[in-house]
């Protein structure tokens, strides 16, 4: 990897812009030398942040965007989700972990995202919605 | 890709099997109505096929979880086959694979009821 590619985007608050996040980063890792297994990874938790800033953030609300950006260096993948909800207090989500969580039908998707990236920042948007930074090294520059 | 489902049955068990991605939408939708209409005509023991599935997301696994906890208070009884490697790793990551009963020999699940 070489070169400097970087994308920012707005996306409508639908399910078609979660798929379409979803293969725009990983066209991006494919074409800027990540591994298959990466390729996977990044895909997937680009989805599963887009679902929350889409489905929870923004709760599907056609007047509320997305803002996405990408971007990648020699080093590494860096996406930033923010979406226009209303936020929320990372100490007041259960754990999924948890025993008497674990037949819950939601709240795995940070968990997987956690997982598959390096760095996963959640934090206030520069509104009242909320910014997700992620960040993946590539097997070279890990 | 969609998601494809088809139900037989082998020796009284409902086998469902899957093909595709089971991710927020349709998909998830497909997979809670296939369940729900096993329950409907009384099935009592039901195995999951995933065999032609590579990808699910969260929502995906939160749909399966709430079959198999639907279909527990039905009576009914669902367990996966062919889990592939990548559902396998969220499993993992999830704990899920504390939670269902996973074979990778369909005559083996079949027999396992």
């Amino acid at each position: 990897m070489t070169d400097c590619r970087k994308l920012l985007l707005n996306f409508e608050s639908t399910l078609a812009s979660i798929d379409a996040a979803e293969l725009i980063v990983e066209r991006m890792a494919q074409i800027s030398g990540f591994d298959e297994d990466q390729v996977y990874q990044i895909g997937m938790g680009v989805r599963e942040t887009m679902v929350n800033a889409i489905c929870h953030g923004n709760q599907l609300g056609s007047a509320k965007t997305v803002s996405f950006d990408a971007s990648i260096d020699e080093n590494c993948m860096q996406v930033i989700v923010t979406d226009q909800g209303e936020g929320f207090d990372q100490s007041q989500v259960a754990d999924p972990l948890e025993e008497e969580q674990l037949m819950r039908g939601s709240g795995r998707g940070l968990l997987i995202v956690r997982a598959f990236f390096d760095e996963v920042e959640v934090g206030p948007g520069s509104g009242s919605g909320t910014r997700v930074r992620l960040v993946k090294y590539c097997a070279q520059g890990a | 890709m969609s998601l494809s489902t088809e139900v037989r049955q082998v020796n009284g068990v409902s086998i469902v099997d899957m093909a595709g991605r089971i991710v927020l939408g349709e998909e998830t939708g497909k997979v809670r109505s296939t369940i729900r209409g096993l329950l409907e005509g009384g099935a009592t023991k039901v195995i999951i096929n995933l065999g032609g599935v590579s990808y699910i997301d969260s929502s995906g696994l939160g749909e399966l979880v709430s079959a198999y906890s639907t279909a527990q208070r039905s009576g009914c009884v669902v367990k996966l086959l062919n889990v592939q490697a990548k559902v396998q790793d969220l499993l993992q990551i999830t704990k899920l694979y504390t939670v269902f009963e996973s074979h990778t020999d369909e005559a083996e699940a079949v027999a396992s009821f």
